[in-house]
């Protein structure tokens, strides 16, 4: 494939947005009939009018990775921005290690969550589930929980979010309930004066329904004859966190799809082939299983509603509940102080906002409603898979076709696709991907970092590696061969010399039971920025520096990054930048998904805080006997270009300002240059496997990992390091478990839901490559998703290849998966 | 989870008078804690047993050891006599659950504690041992992969205590008090099969309360061990586990028993592994005969064949532990 067309898929993929990109306006909502359309179709990556006649100004900005020699590049930019930034090791705070500021609070139990948030008079309401996978409800009593002492209102859903919806609604029976589709569906909430209360009355509602056939299985759900999840063709508008597949495809009983990719002509592509691979693989479902639930506060006022929220995306949040209780944006606030875990399933009202919401304005009173651990398990998901790969390659190891075909189920959503390795990662001329959704009764699919990706690159990076082994190419040297990407280059060259690479042997050689092994997989995410990236940056006449947007933190530590973006502009420390973040009376910021938020908000956030940089030298540099034009920060101090000797500190300027404020707002602008860009990393994984237990031990794991220019590097790695833990987890551990006779989630705990714990952490450690891009003036990228989630799957896979001989191509590499592939079960059993 | 009443008893006596009408003991209270949030008891008064001094303490004499029933997991595993002569069972204290567990559990609710079968412990399940109508084990024909894979016919769940593995092991007693007495109760009958009765996992009745276990002090020559293996090592139920006492007399074993906790609803001897050990020298080739010997009568159900495979590598290598010959296994859990 030519470059030209890799960046013309990569376009292709960049037009449907990334999964994880939130929508801010889903279909079908309660409280509203349907959606605007022009709300749909608004457009993230339209420019501001404001900014649009900006005059320009030509800038050279530091290009390239400094382990290949920094170069110069000439953008054009807008007269209001900032001058080029140098190179990291340049700077006084940006780039260097810096501890979040909020850390203590969060590990002393001080920062409030929202579960945290008490509220004079609030009520704590509860979610009653359905408690069977599939059918109509024929009757909700709610008499006797409305009697019950304590009790202040009930509220039974009309609508529910998250699940497809039928493209010809007349296809069922009208109804004044929702259909089950899955066990566990919200139907409704109740709010009392105690959480006691709230259960007790929960248990008294009466639901009465019409059991319909279900099937909980994805591989039973393909059959011809297996339950419909729906009677017709269904589309999901995507789940509050984005996702949901491609509409309008075709739907044969419970497969809706395909998606089809294609790409010059894979046939011509094999006979041009030396060498073929091809294989199945699976992986399962993965819950987000965040450490604090989904959840809100709503204060439903007249004047005003106030909704505290657990979410990665305030505004979108605002969006949501304006949009379906038809009140302005103006008239909805949403705080999200401290943030518990999104991962990409925390973006919209949900259906527990809207029941907090109703309840709240029923009883007029502020409802709490935090989702309990058997909830948070069964609303959303990581969507499974089973995988068709071949690729083909020549000798000298250019790929010459790749096929996929993927089923994977979203539960009662879609967006299973896992096409997005085999696409994106290295250069082939023919390919061919169909990626299909199976619909089962089970709790939908939701955006989980890197949608789609951990399942695709767990079956991609495993048939590279095999092809490496059929070529006897070093899996290293194949990639150099394959990969176009600079900065991953300069990554296998990180792996290469300081890991044990070189002491790699040959498959299987241990001779014990314990057989040690060693293997790399990379991964690829893609430059997003979210236009919604406002700020505004306050000086006060005392030198205080304040910094405002809706932005939330994650729980990436997006307020240190932010204060050392200020600080670095004004020469003060980070310490002394006041961050006010999660607040949507502040300028509109982006949500955090698709890792946009660093490279969205942090050139916002440069810009603004210049300019109210400048405003400040033009009011106070007269009264200091210089020009504007003559102050400049260096290091932290101001001083004046002429003569350095003479030096001033921001609060020796502020003290001369003539009003008690200046402040700038600025919106972020558009990237510099029309290019796509890929994020990614090389991930080095070391294990031991007990082929008489079937434990993998994970032992090692050396990351190099690229996201632009880091700000803080300690962020950084902190979100790979969690990354890679949450990789490792998926790789061996976690998986939702059906009862394909009841159709219910068995292990909707934290107890038979496996997440890797403190004593399966291996040895991590992560080089970070600076990639200087010259696309904005913070240069500033994401890393959530391309930091370790993607990889480890697969690197494990290659690495228990090296140990053992054998090919991993199920996960969860549980014991039972593992002997099973080991052939150590006894005859007549089957894992 | 239901409201309930919360007697603080500081004698056993007085213990004895609160439990009735539904009361039932709390001590650590972690598995309790369980199951009424699952809403599997509902019991209307709890009775606190945690401050009843006679209750606690552990003796090592010359007739065995003593541990009163609110001796913690964590005290019994850093009890250095225990460690030297029991070490099966310091090994199984000290490897059960977390830290944190480990000093709120106490032995009497660790051996009394109930079965971790999801079908059980969910309450979107009607299972018969929660006295529910269906007939059928959800588990024969559902998702079985951590199930019983020996006696499992009746219901597939497994018996959930380490500690009673080497306990039944080292042929310890458990002694019994209630309004009519005391009685002393072997630890292999303690424990009840569920083709005898399928709800209650043990002989223990609804108004009595454990008040000592004791282990005979073991013979000379005996050595002992306990490992177990599983998915993950923080916390999690082990999938196969052994207990190991050997009777040596310098390099061959005179006597041996072994143990399974999690292999049946209630832990088993292996009765074949034993004899393939009596009079054997210890090697692996001996342990790993022992081993398969263990696991022939096996009747594993469609998706825990693996188990069986993970019962061997259990067995051969803590008789191998057991005997000095290896260390502590690394892929050994918790």
């Amino acid at each position: 494939m030519t470059h030209e067309s890799f960046i013309a898929l990569q376009e292709q993929q960049a037009q449907q947005k990334p999964n994880d990109q939130p929508k801010s306006v889903r279909k079908g909502v309660e409280g509203e009939a349907k959606p605007t359309r022009q709300a749909e179709k608004k457009d993230e990556q339209t420019p501001p009018v404001s900014q649009a006649a900006a005059a320009t100004r030509m800038e050279a900005f530091v290009f390239g990775i400094p382990q290949d020699g920094l170069s110069k590049k000439e953008r054009q930019v807008p007269l209001d921005e900032p001058p080029a930034l140098p190179p990291n090791s340049d700077l006084t705070f940006i780039g260097k290690p810096t501890p979040r500021w909020d850390g203590p609070q969060k590990v002393s139990g001080r920062g409030k969550y929202t579960a945290d948030v008490h509220l004079p008079g609030m009520l704590h309401a509860r979610m009653i589930d359905a408690s069977i996978p599939h059918g109509r409800i024929t009757s909700i009593d709610t008499s006797a929980a409305e009697k019950l002492p304590g009790v202040k209102a009930v509220h039974v859903i009309e609508h529910t979010m998250g699940i497809a919806e039928l493209r010809d609604p007349k296809q069922e029976l009208p109804s004044k309930y929702p259909v089950i589709r899955y066990a566990g569906q919200p139907i409704a909430g109740v709010a009392a004066t105690s959480p006691q209360i709230a259960e007790d009355a929960a248990a008294l509602i009466k639901v009465t329904y019409d059991e319909m056939p279900f099937v909980v299985d994805r591989q039973a759900a393909r059959a011809e004859d297996a339950p419909k999840v729906f009677p017709g063709p269904a589309d999901a508008a995507g789940s509050a966190g984005g996702g949901g597949g491609p509409k309008d495809v075709r739907q044969v009983g419970n497969v809706h799809g395909p998606q089809l990719k294609k790409i010059g002509d894979v046939e011509q592509g094999y006979s041009e082939a030396d060498a073929i691979v091809e294989s199945e693989y699976f992986t399962q479902v993965q819950t987000h299983s965040a450490l604090e639930t989904h959840g809100f506060v709503v204060d439903w006022k007249p004047e005003e509603i106030t909704v505290y929220a657990s979410t990665q995306g305030t505004a979108s949040v605002r969006d949501e509940f304006a949009e379906v209780f038809k009140v302005p944006k103006s008239q909805v606030r949403v705080i999200t102080e401290y943030m518990g875990g999104g991962f990409g399933a925390k973006f919209g009202a949900g259906n527990e906002g809207v029941v907090a919401a109703n309840l709240s304005r029923k009883a007029s009173a502020p409802v709490k409603l935090m989702l309990d651990r058997r909830q948070e398990h069964i609303n959303c998901n990581r969507p499974d898979s089973h995988q068709k790969l071949k690729i083909g390659a020549k000798k000298d190891g250019t790929l010459t076709a790749i096929t996929l075909t993927s089923y994977g189920s979203a539960g009662v959503g879609t967006g299973a696709g896992t096409a997005g390795p085999a696409t994106n990662l290295y250069k082939c001329p023919n390919l061919l991907t169909e990626e299909y959704d199976v619909f089962i009764n089970a709790g939908p699919g939701a955006a989980f970092r890197a949608p789609g990706h951990p399942q695709g690159c767990f079956a991609f990076e495993q048939a590279i590696d095999e092809m490496a082994v059929k070529l006897n190419i070093d899996p290293l040297d194949f990639r150099d061969k394959i990969d176009e990407s600079p900065a991953r280059r300069v990554e296998r060259n990180v792996i290469r010399e300081k890991t044990n690479w070189k002491n790699r042997r040959p498959a299987g050689s241990d001779q014990g039971p314990v057989k040690r092994g060693m293997g790399i997989a990379q991964s690829v995410w893609y430059r997003f920025i979210n236009m919604d990236s406002s700020c505004e940056v306050r000086v006060s006449k005392d030198g205080s520096v304040e910094l405002m947007s809706s932005v939330q933190d994650l729980g990436t530590g997006t307020k240190t990054l932010l204060a050392l973006i200020v600080a670095e502009e004004f020469g003060i420390p980070p310490s002394d930048v006041v961050v006010r973040i999660g607040d949507t009376r502040y300028p509109i910021g982006p949500n955090s998904g698709g890792s946009v938020t660093a490279g969205s908000i942090t050139p916002a956030v440069r810009n603004a805080a210049w300019q109210a940089k400048q405003k400040l030298f033009a009011v106070a540099a007269p009264k200091l006997g210089t020009s504007a034009e003559n102050l400049t920060v260096k290091g932290t101090k101001v001083v004046c270009k002429d003569d350095e000797s003479k030096s001033f500190t921001i609060r020796q300027l502020a003290s001369k300002m003539p009003t008690s404020e200046i402040s700038a707002r600025v919106t972020r602008g558009p990237e510099y240059a029309k290019e796509r860009l890929t994020y990614g990393g090389v991930d080095y994984v070391e294990l031991a496997v007990d082929t008489e237990t079937g434990r993998v031990h994970v032992e090692k794991v050396f990351g190099a990992h690229d996201c632009g220019r880091p700000i803080n590097p300690l962020g950084v790695i902190s979100q790979i390091n969690g990354g890679m833990l949450q990789g490792i987890s998926y790789a061996l551990f976690e998986e939702r478990i059906m009862d394909r006779n009841k159709g219910y989630m068995l292990n909707a705990n934290l107890e038979n839901y496996k997440i890797l714990g403190a004593r399966e952490v291996p040895e991590i450690h992560v080089e970070l490559v600076e990639n200087y891009i010259a696309m904005s003036s913070t240069d500033a990228a994401g890393i959530g998703e391309s930091a370790g989630i993607i990889t480890m799957a697969a690197a494990i896979g290659n690495a228990f290849y090296n140990a053992t001989g054998v090919r991993m191509r199920k996960i969860p590499m549980t014991p039972a998966n593992v002997l099973a592939a080991l052939g150590k079960l006894e005859p007549g059993e089957r894992a | 989870m239901n409201r309930f009443a919360f007697a603080n008893c500081t004698t056993v006596d007085q213990a004895l008078s609160e439990l009735k009408d539904g009361a039932v003991l709390k001590a650590g209270g972690i598995d309790l804690l369980d199951l009424m949030k699952e809403g599997i008891v509902s019991p209307p008064r709890l009775v606190n047993i945690r401050n009843i001094g006679e209750l606690r303490g552990i003796t090592s004499g010359p007739d065995g050891l003593h541990i009163k029933p609110l001796s913690t997991l964590s005290e019994i595993s850093e009890h250095s006599e225990i460690r030297r002569d029991y070490s099966a069972l310091a090994d199984a204290a000290g490897h059960a659950a977390t830290p944190q567990v480990r000093n709120m559990a106490t032995i009497g609710g660790n051996i009394t504690q109930r079965p971790r079968c999801w079908y059980f412990r969910s309450s979107d399940f009607d299972c018969k041992k929660k006295g529910g109508s269906s007939r059928e084990c959800h588990a024969h024909d559902g998702e079985n992969q951590y199930h019983a894979v020996m006696n499992n016919g009746t219901c597939a769940s497994v018996h959930p205590s380490s500690t009673a593995v080497p306990l039944l092991a080292m042929n310890a007693r458990v002694e019994i008090a209630s309004k009519r007495g005391k009685r002393t109760v072997k630890i292999s009958d303690f424990y009840v099969a569920p083709e005898k009765d399928v709800i209650n996992e043990t002989v223990l009745q609804p108004d009595e309360i454990i008040t000592e276990i004791f282990v005979p002090k073991p013979e000379t020559g005996t050595r002992s061990a306990y490992q177990k293996y599983g998915e993950k090592e923080s916390f999690d139920w082990p999938l196969a586990d052994a207990g190991v006492v050997l009777v040596m007399d310098g390099d061959k074993c005179r006597r041996a028993s072994v143990v399974l906790g999690v292999a049946a609803p209630t832990p088993i001897r292996a009765n074949r592994a034993e004899e393939a050990l009596a009079g054997a020298t210890i090697s692996e080739a001996t342990a790993r005969a022992a081993a398969k010997a263990a696991m022939q009568n096996a009747t594993p159900l469609s998706q825990n064949g693996y188990k069986v495979q993970l019962f061997q590598t259990a067995i051969y290598r803590t008789i191998l532990l057991a005997a000095g010959q290896i260390d502590r296994d690394p892929s050994a859990v918790g």
